[in-house]
């Protein structure tokens, strides 16, 4: 049976289990001498959640437990037979088996179709015996329970437990969610670095992750030192926060100082709506409207200029970092109490000296805060650089040149079929890492900095 | 005296000014920032209103019968895949013109018609029937090149030999165009067909189910995750380093480049676990992951703004702590959940990056029918078709992004509308 049809049974079988026990416990408490601990539908909850659980658990385990142990069972039994096969042949084989048993290849060696057959049978009775195990447990655990209920046993709490587990459990999916970021990307990384050297890697001036045709060929595999990539990143991003600051944050202190309240109110939903437009839209601007006019500038004024350059990519970002910035300054500048506001206004400076003497240094920590996760923004940011920025690593900070940026190689060496092997889509999760990383201590500095305000004036 | 209040006079005028320029700054970026969004907008708006329309071309067509029916009368699949139906197209298009006879000529006369013309005409004859062997007059697309022409966005000052249309053939489409053969009407396989390689017939179908689909897991997944995650925090965390190291691992997963989780789902949901390729189920997990940090830093904002006096009623009144969050204080705080949980979605609708790295950048014809078949998403097809060669992919992308931005607008609208409207002062 599919995954979703005994879902959809062990819902049902726990919705029966719920309506049998609330009812007889309705039941039991209305001819009941004592009081009862409880409500009916707590009794219900209580075998709702027996039922459910255990076997949801039992069916998430064997779905993903379930074919890597027939795979591996599989890998072992090639091994056997065919001794002479490395591991690469191995997975081959392997691959082509399945292929074979799912009908969309075909094969005339008997042998693989042997153990084609074989691995589809097996992987039928691990189905069966899923099927079967999942059902029985969530069956007998429900009638065992539905059927022994007694009123004088509080299942609220009981069941208040379980939620409170259940809510603990989601509140740790954030903890876990990182573990397995930090954890898949170093482990792909450390698979690159071992064919490829660290050192290498982080302080190597030239990328050109193009795997060599042929072995002998003098760069027998491609260069991956990540410099100038880095480079690159950050010249874009420069770029962007040259734009986007001084208009998002002059925007923030209009917005927070100066502007009426209905001038407000139309401006601040207007830019949130904006913030809002995917980065695929700027890409696409940045990609065939952007890039082709500065480019028609540059010649005007005689200069060459990329038709990928980063000042497109650069600029265009920066035009979406802008809502970004000017919302997050004008919460912070709002969060500076007004008794110092009032204290300069009443010692007779005018607002603007208030604003830029006062209010701006008690909002400073915020305000670099917020800079630095804008800076976290633009380096992650991808799809702008995607569609603008070329694949090119050049070693250069003329913005009218063609750069390539982290996030364009990952994205460029991982689309289409990849491998897990190849040194390519490691080097991407090397790349990753060290994105991860560089936005990691971005957001950690952002965090310390910021919370300094709330600390000060409280 | 005099002096000195002169003086004071003219620092004042010189302070006033600088507020004034400190205003006017502001009001420039203001400005210059609506400016730059507005020309974004209305740049894509002008070269995407026009694939609303497309050109199609009158024929008129007669097909046998007996060589598509089967003995019951009913539409046989199995016949007509052997009818040449795009010989039944080009037959009728070049009577348009009895004067051509070199086949040179005539090859370059078929190019206009889309090659997806017999096709098209296929399904009209499977969905009636009993139009064949009548003379029926129906209209086909054209293709992109004709349609290009039509809609002036074909550059003619180019050379000829570099162009993709001769001038005899520019000649004709002229002359189609002045009999009324040729016409430009309103693109419906825009709206009901997946992705084509030819653009005349590509549409934003598949990418739809395939966004539908995706961020059906999402939600499925993302909220009751998040919802439950942020009552924990807000009412049963004990203060202590496992909760802190909780709230920062929420708030810097927030601030994680998107790409990062594409990674994630790679290795982890494709490399570990062996989930399909490109399938809506993978998407959906790894841009629910992105959105639950979103989701809960609302959520839990909007629980915060409850007045504890309604947990400490209903304590006294002897509510478990439990029924005193869900009975309570959960619906009081259902519509800032609902605000943040729109915005959430809104974002993870727009987001590409992460499902580029799971393979939903494939190029698929069928509309897909299940979590688990290859899927695209709106703005990854956006995406592709900006990559393509073909001008007129390029209106295509920018009437898909009018479309996905309309729709985010309306849903970022919404979750401030709603936000504005249940805003309670307690």
């Amino acid at each position: 049976m599919s995954f979703s049809t005994l879902l959809l049974l062990i819902i049902a079988f726990s919705l029966c289990s719920f309506f049998f026990s609330s009812s007889s416990a309705f039941k039991k408490i209305k001819s009941a001498t004592s009081r009862p601990s409880a409500l009916p539908k707590h009794y219900g909850q209580y075998s709702l959640a027996w039922t459910l659980f255990p076997a949801f658990l039992l069916l998430i385990v064997f779905t993903i437990i379930g074919p890597i142990y027939v795979d591996n069972f599989f890998k072992q039994q090639i091994a056997l037979t065919e001794a002479s096969y490395d591991k690469a042949k191995i997975e081959l084989v392997l691959a082509m088996i399945k292929n074979i048993s799912n009908g969309s290849i075909s094969s005339d060696e008997p042998k693989i179709l042997k153990l084609a057959d074989e691995y589809s049978n097996y992987l039928s009775k691990i189905y069966l015996f899923r099927t079967l195990s999942v059902l029985l447990l969530s069956s007998i655990l429900g009638i065992i329970i539905s059927s022994n209920i007694n009123i004088l046993k509080n299942s609220r709490v009981k069941v208040e437990t379980f939620y409170r587990i259940l809510f603990f459990v989601s509140a740790v999916i954030a903890i876990f969610t990182t573990v397995g970021i930090i954890a898949s990307l170093l482990y792909e990384s450390l698979r690159f670095f071992a064919l490829y050297p660290f050192f290498d890697f982080l302080f190597g001036l030239h990328w050109a992750p193009n795997i060599a045709i042929r072995s002998d060929q003098v760069a027998a595999q491609g260069s991956f030192g990540m410099l100038p990539v880095l480079l690159g990143t950050i010249l874009v991003a420069l770029i962007a926060m040259i734009v986007a600051l001084p208009i998002g944050l002059f925007s923030a202190i209009y917005l927070a100082e100066f502007a009426s309240k209905r001038v407000r109110d139309i401006i601040k939903p207007t830019l949130e709506v904006l913030a809002g437009i995917p980065t695929v839209v700027y890409g696409y601007f940045a990609a065939l409207t952007a890039a082709p006019f500065i480019r028609k500038i540059g010649m005007t004024l005689g200069l060459d200029v990329s038709s990928e350059s980063a000042l497109a990519a650069g600029a265009v970002m920066g035009i979406m970092i802008i809502p970004f910035i000017s919302s997050l300054s004008d919460d912070i500048i709002n969060s500076v109490p007004q008794s110092l506001r009032d204290g300069s206004l009443g010692l007779g400076a005018t607002k603007a000296e208030t604003t830029i003497k006062v209010v701006l240094p008690a909002a400073f920590p915020g305000l670099v805060g917020a800079f630095l996760l804008a800076v976290s923004r633009a380096i992650g940011e991808t799809m702008i650089v995607v569609m603008a920025a070329g694949l090119s690593a050049n070693l250069t900070i003329n913005p009218l040149e063609t750069v390539t940026t982290v996030t364009v190689q990952i994205v460029s060496l991982l689309t289409g079929d990849t491998e897990f092997d190849d040194i390519k889509t490691l080097s991407a999760f090397g790349l990753g890492l060290a994105l991860f990383a560089f936005t990691l201590i971005l957001n950690v500095i952002a965090l310390v900095v910021s919370r300094r305000l709330s600390e000060q004036y409280d | 005296m005099i002096d000195k209040n002169i003086d004071q006079l003219k620092r004042l005028k010189l302070r006033k000014n600088a507020e004034m320029r400190l205003k006017v700054y502001g009001i420039l970026s203001i400005s210059l920032a609506l400016i730059m969004l507005s020309t974004l907008m209305i740049s894509i708006g002008l070269s995407g209103y026009s694939a609303l329309q497309q050109a199609y071309v009158k024929l008129e067509i007669n097909v046998d019968s007996k060589k598509v029916l089967d003995e019951k009368g009913g539409f046989s699949n199995q016949k007509a895949l052997l009818v040449n139906w795009d010989g039944i197209v080009s037959n009728s298009f070049i009577t348009n013109f009895p004067e051509i006879t070199k086949r040179s000529e005539k090859r370059s006369l078929r190019a206009l018609m889309s090659s997806n013309a017999g096709y098209e005409l296929r399904q009209y004859f499977q969905k009636n029937p009993d139009d064949l062997d009548e003379n029926i007059t129906i209209w086909l697309s054209a293709s992109d090149d004709f349609d290009q022409y039509m809609k002036g966005r074909f550059n003619t000052s180019v050379d000829e030999k570099d162009r993709r249309l001769s001038n005899q053939q520019l000649k004709w489409i002229d002359f189609l165009a002045m009999e009324k053969i040729s016409k430009l009407k309103f693109n419906t396989s825009f709206f009901v067909n997946a992705d084509s390689r030819e653009p005349e017939s590509a549409g934003i179908l598949g990418a739809v189910v395939g966004s539908t689909l995706t961020l059906t897991i999402t939600i499925l997944f993302a909220l009751p995750l998040a919802v439950m995650a942020s009552v924990y925090l807000e009412y049963f965390a004990k203060p202590g380093r496992l909760t802190d190291f909780i709230e920062v691992n929420i708030n810097n997963l927030a601030a994680i480049p998107s790409i990062v989780f594409g990674l994630l789902g790679l290795s982890v949901f494709l490399g570990f676990f062996g989930l399909p390729r490109s399938a809506p189920l993978v998407g959906g997990l790894c841009l629910g992951l992105m959105t639950i940090p979103t989701i809960i830093i609302a959520s839990r904002a909007s629980i915060r703004a409850v007045p504890p006096s309604i947990k400490d009623a209903a304590l006294a009144l002897g509510a478990s702590r439990m029924q005193a969050a869900l009975h309570h204080v959960l619906p009081l705080a259902a519509p800032g959940i609902l605000t943040g949980t729109i915005i959430g979605m809104a974002q993870a609708l727009g987001e590409t990056a992460p499902l580029l790295m799971i393979g939903m950048v494939a190029f698929i014809i069928e509309t897909p029918d299940s979590f688990t078949s290859a899927a695209t998403a709106m703005p990854v097809q956006i995406f592709m078709w900006s990559d393509s060669a073909e001008r007129a992919f390029y209106e295509r992308s920018s009437l898909a992004i009018l479309f996905l931005v309309g729709f985010l607008i309306i849903m970022n609208s919404l979750a401030v509308f709603l936000r504005r409207k249940f805003e309670k002062k307690w």
